[in-house]
């Protein structure tokens, strides 16, 4: 069995009387990409954010490189190697798409904020190589607002890119693109995985089944079931809960 | 931040006009223009504030305040004369004050975090104003201004109304030049970043509470500094700088000139100075006049009286 490089036990976030993930254990592999799919209102958002620390868990457990990271803030989780994307852009609208990948870029600079008008040299050539392999380097001068929805989402993973995670969270990545953008984006996410580990949220189905290595479905905020692609599209039950939906 | 070479070259000519004032031989001029640079250092230690890392606070009186306070204390107490002393120790003291208020006010956010700076200041004002042994309502007068001596000789009296002016000048054209190499620094950058989209700037890894934190104490360290040299300039200090009232005219200058620009913060103190010097002589409800003008300017140019300097009102 391979590495895992990201681990959660008995994951639980409630709101009130409301479990919106209940008792989630699961473990991510080292170079894979690791698909949760899940109707709307299944808790996969909220797993992602219980992830990247935007969310505390009420109780359970996740595990990073080994290291208990159950408590650590979202800016600490980043430095770790943690990484994020949004399911709605999340960018800066008034600044230039240089400057983004650019902020993205220089968090990993530590204690320089203070001296120079740039940082290093090393910090911008990190955010330029992420907005080229983001198909955005014709758009470094345009201002992040004036963009595209679908350029928008690749700024949204540029941005992540820039941070040079390890592993990567994307949630929704193809929603509400149209063809072209989803073949560009999922073009990207592929080239993405080669060299890194990979937690994707999405509802395409055939973008799910084509990337990932493996699939989880969450219901209700629980493992319905998690095995590799072609075992989730035969399981009776997971065609019965969700894959049944939408292939009538 | 690139500043438009027309606003480059206003600010050359001001500093140079400033620098010039007192050879005129007027006195009264001098004295406002005095009292105008001390509002503009005020102004622009806010805007670091509110124009670039969006924290509104009105409590920023407090730094000014506390620091005016000390220079009276060590002056009239201990007999502290010398700037070398008294001018790290009242910066210093506005800085720690800031740390300390930053780090409770800035647990909470929007809204909430405007309250809390508020009410700390108010405590401060409240108790100045009602403790005997600190001047009470009636403030303290400084026996001493600083002065500098070498070796038994003079070298530099405060107390004296040229050299305080020069004083002060030295400080706002240095404070504008820290700000400004501080905005255009990565730091600047990241804290305008984290204005934008704080919860974005956590998850790329910025510790948000930390930049927002030493923003804080600068600015409140820079208030420090136009405290230290208003109780210079006039050898008093009272409770009411310390008050919501400073703090909120504070804040409507630094919103009046164009938050976010620097130079517009300190073209607000020169406007709200000169509208409040002769509204005041035309009528007795002058604070109407200065209360209508800055409603204008928030409706018609919402980016501040710096918009029109730079050719994008509205």
């Amino acid at each position: 069995m391979a590495e895992a490089l990201l681990e959660t036990e008995g994951l639980t976030r409630r709101f009130g009387a409301l479990a919106a993930v209940d008792g989630v254990t699961l473990r991510f592999e080292r170079g894979a990409v690791h698909a949760i799919i899940g109707p709307n209102g299944a808790g996969k958002s909220t797993f992602l954010n219980l992830l990247s620390g935007e969310l505390r868990a009420t109780s359970g457990h996740v595990r990073f490189r080994g290291e208990d990271v159950t408590r650590a803030a979202p800016d600490v989780l980043s430095r770790k190697g943690i990484g994020r994307s949004y399911q709605t852009a999340n960018i800066f609208p008034e600044l230039t798409c240089a400057e983004c990948v650019w902020l993205a870029s220089h968090s990993r600079q530590a204690g320089s904020s203070f001296r120079g008008r740039g940082g290093g040299a090393e910090t911008t050539a990190r955010g330029e190589e992420a907005l080229r392999a983001c198909g955005l380097a014709g758009r470094r001068l345009s201002r992040a607002g004036e963009l595209s929805y679908g350029e928008q989402r690749q700024l949204e993973v540029a941005m992540v890119l820039a941070t040079d995670p390890e592993l990567l969270l994307v949630d929704e990545p193809l929603a509400g693109l149209g063809h072209d953008e989803a073949r560009m984006v999922l073009a990207l996410l592929r080239k993405v995985a080669e060299e890194r580990t990979l937690v994707l949220v999405e509802h395409d189905m055939d973008a799910v089944f084509a990337i990932a290595h493996t699939v989880t479905v969450l219901v209700n905020g629980r493992v319905l079931e998690s095995g590799p692609p072609a075992a989730i599209r035969e399981s009776p039950r997971v065609r019965e809960a969700y894959l049944g939906e939408e292939e009538p | 931040m690139t500043l438009p070479r027309s606003v480059r070259a206003g600010l050359l000519l001001g500093a140079v006009a400033l620098a010039l004032l007192p050879f005129s031989g007027d006195r009264f001029w001098t004295q406002f223009a005095a009292k105008v640079m001390i509002g503009c250092i005020y102004a622009i230690s806010l805007d670091l504030l509110v124009g670039y890392a969006g924290l509104v606070s009105l409590g920023h009186s407090a730094f000014f305040g506390l620091s005016a306070y000390l220079l009276a204390g060590l002056a009239n107490g201990l007999g502290v004369v010398s700037p070398l002393v008294s001018l790290p120790l009242c910066l210093g003291f506005a800085a720690l004050a800031a740390l300390l208020i930053g780090w409770l006010s800035l647990r909470a956010t929007g809204v909430y975090f405007v309250m809390v700076t508020l009410a700390l200041g108010q405590m401060l004002y409240y108790l100045f104003s009602e403790s005997p042994r600190l001047g009470g309502s009636d403030g303290v007068s400084i026996a001493q201004r600083p002065r500098l001596t070498v070796l038994g000789r003079t070298i530099v009296d405060l107390g004296d109304a040229g050299a305080a002016y020069a004083a002060i000048w030295v400080a706002l054209v240095l404070s504008f030049l820290l700000l400004l190499r501080i905005v255009r620094a990565p730091f600047g950058r990241v804290l305008t970043a984290i204005r934008i989209n704080e919860g974005r700037m956590r998850t790329l890894g910025y510790a948000t509470g930390r930049y927002k934190l030493s923003a804080f104490v600068l600015g409140g360290a820079l208030a420090g500094l136009a405290g230290y040299l208003d109780a210079t300039l006039y050898g008093f200090v009272n409770p009411a700088q310390f008050g919501w009232r400073q703090s909120g005219l504070v804040l409507v200058t630094v919103l009046l000139g164009g938050k976010g620009t620097l130079y517009g913060p300190a073209l607000g103190a020169l406007l709200l100075s000169v509208l409040e010097h002769f509204a005041e002589r035309a009528t007795e409800h002058w604070s109407a006049v200065v209360g209508a003008a800055v409603i204008a300017v928030v409706l018609f140019l919402p980016r501040g009286v710096a918009s029109l300097l730079e050719g994008r009102g509205g």
